[in-house]
C-alpha cells in the first residue's frame, strides 16, 4: 500500500504587502509632500486676501474658492498640512517615549511600584482627554509647543496602559529571569530585552496615537485653543467658517477633507501592519 | 457581590480623590497667574491682586485644596464671573442635556457596534468582517467636526432631511426632539463605533475559540443556545469594560459636538468657560465630568462582575 | 466480536501549512473500538494524536480536512450526517474529556449547571430535574459534597475536582464512546492516579468504549486494553497492550520504549537510550518508510523506497515495518546513544557547594517555603520533588537570587550569599546558573543564538567579543549541537534544540551550582533522554553541583544521587535516592511513589492518601502540626504537633510521628 494518493498540493500564495498598507502610505507621502512644498506648490499665500473674489465658489483660479475675505481655501488647506505634520509625530513621539517607560516599569517591577502608577494613570485617565487638554492650555496659553507637550503627557497614560500589558506576558518570561542571573541593569532589561518584544504592539499603538494627534490637535484648533487666527490651521478654519456651512460650504469642506484623508492614511498603514503582524 | 460593589465603591472615591486632586493642581501649580488670566492682560495689577485674594490665592496649595475640596463636596462649587451665578445649578442643568444626548448615542452605538462585532467575528475575515473593520478603523480617529460638517452638508443642506441645530423649539414632542438629535449622535457614533465594534469581535472571535466553547458545541448544544448562554457571556467583558472607559471620548465629543450643533450642553459651557476664562465654571465642568466619567466606568465594572464570577471573587481589577 | 462502536478505515487529515500547501497531520488510519473496550493512541508531539481523536468526533479544528476515508459510528457513516443529526450525537452519544480541565469548563456559569445543560437538551429534562440529575453524576465520579460542587464556578474548584466535572458531563448521558485527549496531563501524579483509578472504576459500571490519547505509556498502561502507536500520521504498530509494551515489534515503539525513565534505575547504572534526529513535519514524508532516517535498522535504499503496510504480527497485533523481526529490545540496540556508558562516580563527602540553612519565604502573610535546610556537594545532584505548588521552583529562585528569602542562609562555597542576585559578585553570580522548565520562553525570541551565549560569556567570564563568540561555538559543540545554528533565531529550533542552548547558557561561566527547574518536563520523551544524558556528561566534565526540580519521579530517581521530599512548602524526607525510593517512606513519599503509573502495570493503587482529593489542601490555611495530616493516612493523634526530624542513617532522614514504626528499619529522633 503506497502514501495515500490525495494531492494534497494547492497553489503556492505569494506573500505580498497588505494593499491598506501600501494606499495608507501613498496618502500620507502625499500629504508629507504637499505640506513641505507648500510654499512653492499653493497658487497663493495663505494669508493673502483677495478683495475682488471674496466667497467665491469653487473654480479656475480658486479650485478650492475662496474665503470670507478673499483668502484662497486650497492654499490655505496646503498651507495648514504644515502644522499638523509638525504638532502630530512630535505628540506621538513624546506620548510613546514617556508611555513606554512608564509602562515597561511597572511591568517589570510589579508590586507597589505597578500598584502607584496605575492608579495614577486611572486618575489621569478619568479626565477626559480633550478636558485635560483644554484646562492646561487654559492655563498654559496656546502655542505649538505647548499642543505637543500637552497632548504628549494626555496620551502617555494610554501608551503606558497598553505597553504594561503587552509587557506584562513579558516581563514574566525567563529569558528575562536569565538576564537578571547575570545581572544586568534594570535598564538594560527593560529596554534591550524586553522592548524588542513588545515592538509589534509598539508599532500598531504608535500609528493609533499618531491618528489621535491629528484628532485632538485639529479638536483644540477647532476650539481656538491651538493656532490663532489668521494661521491657515485646518481644525481652526472649520470654525471661523462654520456659519458660512449653509452659504459657502467650500470653506468648510475641505479643510475637514483634508483632515479625513490624513486621518484616514494613518488607519490604513496602522490596519496594513496589523495585518501584516498576523494574528 | 456586595463586597465587590463596596471594594470597588471605595476605589471609586480614592480615583475622583486623585482626580480632583489633578483637576485643583491644574489649576493652581502651573505656571500662568490665575487672576492675571482670568482678567485679561490690560486689567490693572491691584485688581488683579484683589481677584486673586478673594479666591484665596494667597494662602499655601494644600489649604486651599481643602478648603476648595470641602465646598465642592457641600455642594459650594463657587460662581461663575460670566454669569453671575452660582457653577453647581448651571452645570446641572447643562449636564441633563447633555447627558439626553449622550444616552441617544449611546443607544444607538451599543446595539450596531455590538452586532456588527458578533457577526464580524463569526465571519472571520470576510468581506463583512473586512469591511466594517477599515471603515470603522477610517472614521474612529475622525473628529466630531469633520464628520459633522460632513454630515450637515449632506442630509442638512444637500438632502434637507434633519435639522442643522441640535436643540429643538420649546415644546417639541419626543420624535421632534430624536430628530433634532439624531445628526450630533450619529458623529459621536463614528467616532466611537470602531472600538466598541473591535472589543466585541475579539472577544466573541477569542471566546469562539476557547475550550470551554467547543466543549458546548460537542455537548450537542444548538448553536443558538452556543452563542447566547455561553459565547456572549464571556465575550462582551472586554467591551464592557471598554464602554465605561469611552465615556471620557463621549464627553470629550461633546464639547466639539455641541459647539458645531450649537447645543446649549455641558460641552459648550465647557467650551465657553476655556476661552472665556471663566476658572470656577470651568473647574466646576472639569468635576462634573469626571464624577460622570467614574459613575459610568463604576456601572461597566459592575455589570462586567454580575456575568464574571471571577471579578466578583477576586480583586477589583478582576 | 461485537460490532465496533467506533471504526475508521483510511482515514486522511490535513491541515494548511504556513507554504501555503496543505499537509497531512494523519495518513491513512483504519481502526476500530468495540464497546467496552479501551484503545489508546501513544506517540509524540504533533504525530497526529489529536487530530485523529477530533476526526473520530467530526470535530476537526479550523483548517483541518478530511481528505479520504471514512469514520462510522455504531454503523453509520459519521460524515454523511446532517449538522443537526451530529449534534444528536455529541454529548449524547460520543462525548469528550480534554487535557487542560480548567480550559474546559465555561468560567462564568456555576458547573452543576453546565452539567445540567446536557440533560436539558437531551433528555428534556426541567431545570430542577436537571439539577438533581446532575448532583447525582458528580456523586457518581466520586466528588465529595457534590451538592454544594455544583454551585461553584470552574475558578473556584482545584484541577483534579474541574475534571472530575468534566468527565461527570461527558458521562452524563451514558454515551456509547468516550474520547480522552490527554486527560491527566495538566494534573499532579497524585491527582493524576485518582482520576485513572476513577476511569477503572467507571469503566466497569459504563460500558462506554474508550479512545485515550496520550504520550505517557504508563499512563495508558494503566487504562487501555489495546495500543496504537503513531508516528508521523501514521500507526506504526498496534497489538494488545501488555504484549507490545513488553516486546514491540517496531522499531521506533521500541526505541520510544527505550527512552522511558524507569523508577527503578539511576544513571549510575548507564544511560537512557534516545532517538536522534527530529520526525518529519506533516507532508514532508518521503515515499517510503516515515522513520527511515531515525531508524536503527533500516536498509535506507530499500525502507526509503518502499512505503511498509501494517504487517500482521501474531494475534491482534500488526507493524509498519519491513524488517520487524529484527526490531530490537526496548533500552538496546543502535537507538543507545553510543559511547559514555560508564557509570558516573558517586560524590565524596566533601564540604558542600551549597548549603542552605532555615531558608523561608513567605509572600505576604502565606509562607510558602518554611526552615528548609539542604546541602549539594561538588558533582552531585539533588533532586527535588513535590507536587505544584509545593514550593520547588521558589526555592530554586531563592537560591539564584532572583527572589529575596524572609529568612535563612544560602551559603556557597561556605561563604553567605546575598539575597539578591543583583548584589552578588560577578564571581558569585556566574558560579550559580539556572535552566527553565520551558526553553520557548527562556531564551530572548529577538536574539540570535550566538549573541544568546556571547552576552553572558562577556558579562560573567569577562571575555572580549572575539573570545565570546570562540566559547559560544565551543559551547555549541559541548551541547552536541550544529555551529552552523550560532546565526538562528530560537523558532527556528526545535525545543530540544532550544533546552541545549538554554543549558550551554548555564554552562558559560563555568558554573559550581547549576538550578534545573523542570528542564525536560516541556519535552517529549524522546528529546527528554537525550537532554538527560546531556546533563550527566556535563556534570561529569564540569563537576558542577545540581539541584535538579522535576515532578516525574522517574525522571528524578533516573538523574538523583539524593532526593529531598517538598509537600507544601516543608520538606518531609531527604536521603540517597535509592533509600528514599526503598521503604521506609514517609507518608507523603509513599503517596507519590504509588501513584506513579509503571510501564509494567504494577503501580498501587492511590491508596495512601486518604484524605479525599489531593489538590483539596491546596489554598487552604496550613494545619497545626504536620503539614500533612489533612491527607495522610496513618496520621495518628500526635499528628497535632509538628513532627521531629528522625535520623534513619546513611544520610536518610524523615519528618513523621508514625513512620519509620516499630516494624520499619529503627529510627532515633534527631
Ligand atoms: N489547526 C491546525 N492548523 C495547521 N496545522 C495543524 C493544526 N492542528 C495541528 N496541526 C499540525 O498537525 C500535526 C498533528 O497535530 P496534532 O495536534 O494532531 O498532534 P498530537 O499528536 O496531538 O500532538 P500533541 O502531543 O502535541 O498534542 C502537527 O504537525 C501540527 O503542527
Ligand atoms: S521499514 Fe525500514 S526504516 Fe521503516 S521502521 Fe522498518 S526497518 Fe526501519
Ligand atoms: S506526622 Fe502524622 S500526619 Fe504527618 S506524615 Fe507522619 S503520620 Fe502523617
Ligand atoms: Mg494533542
Amino acid at each position: 500500500m503506497a502514501a495515500p494518493a490525495v494531492d494534497l498540493r494547492v497553489g503556492r500564495r505569494a506573500r505580498r504587502m497588505p494593499p491598506s498598507l501600501l494606499a495608507g502610505a501613498a496618502m500620507l507621502l502625499a500629504w508629507v509632500a504637499a505640506s513641505l512644498l507648500a510654499p512653492w506648490i499653493a497658487p497663493h499665500p495663505p494669508l493673502a486676501s483677495d478683495f475682488l473674489a471674496l466667497l467665491q465658489p469653487p473654480g479656475p483660479g480658486h479650485p478650492f474658492g475662496t474665503d470670507q475675505i478673499g483668502r484662497d481655501v486650497l492654499s490655505r488647506v496646503l498651507h495648514g498640512g504644515r502644522s499638523v505634520l509638525a504638532v502630530a509625530p512630535a505628540a506621538t513621539a513624546l506620548g510613546l517615549a514617556l508611555g513606554t517607560t512608564i509602562g515597561l516599569a511597572a511591568a517589570y517591577f510589579g508590586g507597589w511600584t505597578d500598584e502607584i502608577a496605575m492608579r495614577l494613570l486611572d486618575a489621569v485617565m478619568a479626565l477626559p482627554i480633550v478636558i485635560v487638554a483644554m484646562l492646561a492650555l487654559t492655563f498654559l496659553g496656546a502655542s505649538t509647543l505647548n499642543v505637543i507637550l500637552v497632548i504628549g503627557i494626555v496620551f502617555a497614560p494610554l501608551v503606558a496602559r497598553t505597553m504594561r500589558a503587552a509587557a506584562l506576558v513579558e516581563v514574566r518570561k525567563d529569558y528575562v529571569r536569565a538576564a537578571e542571573l547575570r545581572g544586568e541593569g534594570i535598564a538594560y532589561v527593560m529596554f534591550r530585552e524586553v522592548l524588542p518584544n513588545v515592538a509589534g504592539p509598539l508599532a500598531v499603538e504608535a500609528t493609533l496615537r499618531l491618528g489621535y494627534a491629528v484628532f485632538t490637535a485639529a479638536t483644540l484648533g477647532f476650539l481656538g485653543l491651538g493656532a490663532q487666527p489668521p494661521a491657515p490651521d485646518w481644525g481652526l478654519m472649520v470654525a471661523e467658517n462654520q456659519a458660512l456651512l449653509t452659504t459657502a460650504p467650500w470653506t468648510v469642506l475641505f479643510p475637514a477633507l483634508a483632515i479625513a484623508w490624513v486621518v484616514v492614511g494613518i488607519a490604513l498603514v496602522s490596519d496594513g501592519l496589523r495585518v501584516g503582524q498576523g494574528p | 457581590m456586595l463586597a465587590y460593589a463596596s471594594r470597588r465603591l471605595a476605589l471609586l472615591t480614592v480615583t475622583l480623590l486623585a482626580a480632583s486632586m489633578l483637576i485643583f493642581l491644574v489649576t493652581s501649580v502651573l505656571p500662568g497667574n490665575v487672576g492675571r488670566i482670568m482678567l485679561g492682560p490690560f486689567a490693572a495689577q491691584d485688581s488683579v491682586d484683589t481677584l486673586n485674594r478673594q479666591l484665596g490665592l494667597d494662602r499655601p496649595v494644600l489649604e486651599r485644596y481643602a478648603v476648595w475640596l470641602a465646598a465642592v463636596v457641600q455642594g459650594d462649587w463657587g460662581r461663575s464671573l460670566h454669569f453671575n451665578a452660582p457653577v453647581l445649578p448651571l452645570v446641572i442643568e447643562r449636564l441633563g442635556r447633555s447627558l439626553l444626548l449622550a444616552a441617544v448615542t449611546l443607544a444607538i452605538l451599543v446595539p450596531s457596534a455590538v452586532a456588527a462585532g458578533i457577526h464580524a467575528a463569526r465571519r472571520e475575515g470576510g468581506v463583512f468582517d473586512r469591511t466594517v473593520s477599515l471603515l470603522g478603523l477610517s472614521v474612529r480617529a475622525l473628529p466630531e467636526f469633520v464628520t459633522g460638517v460632513v454630515l450637515i452638508v449632506v442630509f442638512g443642506i444637500q438632502l434637507g432631511w434633519l435639522p442643522v441645530q441640535a436643540l429643538p423649539p420649546e415644546g417639541a414632542g419626543p420624535v421632534e426632539v430624536l430628530r433634532h438629535l439624531l445628526m450630533p449622535a450619529l458623529c459621536l457614533v463614528l467616532v466611537l463605533f470602531a472600538y466598541v465594534f473591535r472589543m466585541t469581535r475579539a472577544g466573541v472571535i477569542e471566546a469562539l475559540a476557547a475550550d470551554w466553547t467547543r466543549t458546548a458545541r460537542l455537548k450537542g448544544l444548538p448553536p443558538s443556545v452556543v452563542v447566547l448562554r455561553h459565547v456572549l457571556r464571556n465575550a462582551l467583558l472586554p467591551t464592557i469594560a471598554v464602554l465605561g472607559a469611552q465615556i471620557g471620548w463621549l464627553v470629550g465629543g461633546l464639547v466639539v459636538v455641541e459647539t458645531l450643533f450649537r447645543y446649549p450642553g455641558i460641552g459648550t459651557l465647557i467650551q465657553f468657560a476655556a476661552t472665556a476664562k471663566d476658572l470656577p465654571l470651568l473647574v466646576g465642568c472639569a468635576v462634573a465630568v469626571t464624577a460622570v466619567f467614574a459613575l459610568g466606568n463604576l456601572a461597566a465594572d459592575l455589570l462586567a462582575a454580575s456575568l464574571d464570577p471571577r471579578i466578583r471573587h477576586g480583586s477589583p481589577r478582576g | 466480536m461485537s460490532t465496533p462502536v467506533l471504526e475508521l478505515d483510511g482515514v486522511t487529515v490535513s491541515y494548511p501549512r504556513p507554504d501555503g500547501f496543505r499537509g497531512a497531520a494523519v495518513r491513512d488510519v483504519s481502526l476500530a473500538v468495540a464497546p467496552g473496550q479501551a484503545l489508546g493512541l501513544a506517540g509524540e508531539s504533533g504525530c497526529g494524536k489529536s487530530t485523529l481523536a477530533f476526526a473520530a468526533l467530526r470535530h476537526l479544528p479550523r483548517g483541518g480536512r478530511l481528505e479520504a476515508g471514512s469514520v462510522r459510528f455504531l454503523g453509520s457513516d459519521l460524515y454523511a450526517l446532517s449538522r443537526s443529526e451530529l449534534r444528536g450525537l455529541w454529548g449524547r452519544r460520543m462525548a469528550v474529556v480534554y487535557q487542560n480541565p480548567g480550559g474546559a469548563l465555561n468560567p462564568t456559569i456555576p458547573v452543576g449547571e453546565q452539567i445540567a445543560e446536557v440533560y436539558r437538551y437531551h433528555l428534556g429534562l426541567d431545570r430542577a430535574a436537571a439539577r438533581d440529575a446532575a448532583i447525582g453524576m458528580l456523586e457518581r465520579v466520586r466528588m465529595a459534597n457534590p451538592g454544594r460542587v455544583a454551585d461553584l464556578y470552574p475558578h473556584e474548584l482545584s484541577g483534579g475536582m474541574q475534571q472530575r466535572a468534566v468527565i461527570a458531563m461527558a458521562l452524563a448521558t451514558d454515551p456509547e464512546l468516550l474520547v480522552l485527549d490527554e486527560p491527566t496531563t495538566a494534573l499532579d501524579t497524585t491527582v493524576q492516579a485518582e482520576i485513572l483509578d476513577l476511569f477503572a472504576a467507571l469503566r466497569r459500571e459504563f460500558r462506554a468504549a474508550l479512545l485515550l490519547v496520550g504520550h505517557n505509556l504508563g499512563v495508558l498502561r494503566r487504562v487501555c486494553d489495546t495500543l496504537a502507536v503513531m508516528y508521523a500520521g501514521e500507526i506504526v504498530e498496534q497489538g494488545p497492550t501488555a504484549a507490545l509494551l513488553a516486546r514491540p515489534r517496531h522499531p521506533y515503539a521500541s526505541a520510544l520504549l527505550g527512552c522511558v525513565p524507569d523508577a527503578g534505575r539511576g544513571a549510575r547504572e548507564g544511560r537512557l537510550a534516545s532517538i536522534p534526529g527530529l520526525p518529519p513535519s506533516p507532508g514532508t514524508a518521503g515515499p517510503g518508510c516515515s522513520f527511515v532516517r531515525r531508524c536503527p535498522i533500516a536498509r535506507p535504499a530499500f525502507c526509503g523506497a518502499e512505503h511498509p503496510p501494517l504487517y500482521p504480527q501474531g494475534p491482534g497485533r500488526a507493524a509498519r515495518c519491513h524488517f520487524a523481526e529484527e526490531t530490537p529490545e526496548p533500552g538496546t540496540g543502535a537507538a543507545v546513544a553510543a559511547g559514555g556508558s560508564a557509570p558516573v562516580p558517586a560524590p565524596g563527602a566533601e564540604a558542600p557547594v551549597l548549603h542552605v540553612s532555615g531558608l523561608s519565604f513567605a509572600r505576604g502573610p502565606v509562607e510558602i517555603l518554611r526552615d528548609i535546610d539542604l546541602r549539594v556537594a561538588a558533582g552531585e545532584t539533588l533532586g527535588l520533588v513535590g507536587e505544584s505548588g509545593s514550593g520547588k521552583s521558589t526555592l530554586a529562585l531563592l537560591v539564584a537570587g532572583l527572589l529575596a528569602p524572609s529568612g535563612g542562609e544560602i551559603r556557597l562555597d561556605g561563604a553567605a550569599l546575598a539575597g539578591r542576585s543583583r548584589r552578588r559578585s560577578t564571581l558569585q553570580r556566574r558560579a550559580v546558573q539556572m535552566v527553565f522548565q520551558s526553553p520557548d520562553t527562556a531564551l530572548n525570541p529577538r536574539r540570535r543564538v550566538g549573541r544568546i551565549l556571547e552576552r553572558p560569556a562577556r558579562v560573567l567570564a569577562g571575555l572580549g567579543r572575539a573570545a565570546a563568540r570562540e566559547k559560544a561555538r565551543a559551547l555549541l559543540e559541548d551541547v552536541a549541537l550544529p555551529e552552523g545554528l550560532i546565526d538562528s533565531f530560537p523558532v527556528q529550533l526545535s525545543g530540544g534544540q532550544r533546552q541545549r542552548i538554554a543549558i550551554a547558557r548555564a554552562f558559560v561561566g563555568e558554573p559550581r551550582l547549576v538550578l534545573l527547574d523542570e528542564p525536560t518536563s516541556a519535552l517529549d520523551v524522546s528529546v527528554q533522554a537525550a537532554v538527560l544524558n546531556l546533563l550527566r556528561d556535563l556534570q561529569r566534565r564540569s563537576g558542577a553541583a545540581y539541584l535538579f526540580i522535576s515532578h516525574d519521579l522517574a525522571v528524578v530517581r533516573y538523574m538523583a544521587d539524593r532526593i529531598a521530599v517538598l509537600y507544601q512548602g516543608e520538606l518531609v524526607e531527604e536521603g540517597p535516592a535509592e533509600r528514599v525510593f526503598a521503604p521506609p517512606h514517609h507518608p507523603y513519599t509513599e503517596a507519590l511513589i504509588a501513584a506513579v503509573p509503571r510501564l509494567d502495570g504494577t503501580s498501587a493503587a492511590a491508596g495512601a492518601d486518604e484524605g479525599g482529593d489531593a489538590a483539596d489542601g491546596e489554598g487552604q490555611a496550613r494545619a497545626a502540626g504536620c503539614v500533612f495530616r489533612r491527607r495522610c493516612a496513618a496520621a495518628g493523634p500526635r499528628c497535632a504537633e509538628p513532627p521531629p526530624w528522625r535520623d534513619l542513617g546513611g544520610g536518610h532522614r524523615i519528618r513523621c510521628w508514625v513512620r519509620p514504626g516499630a516494624g520499619d528499619a529503627a529510627g532515633r529522633a534527631s
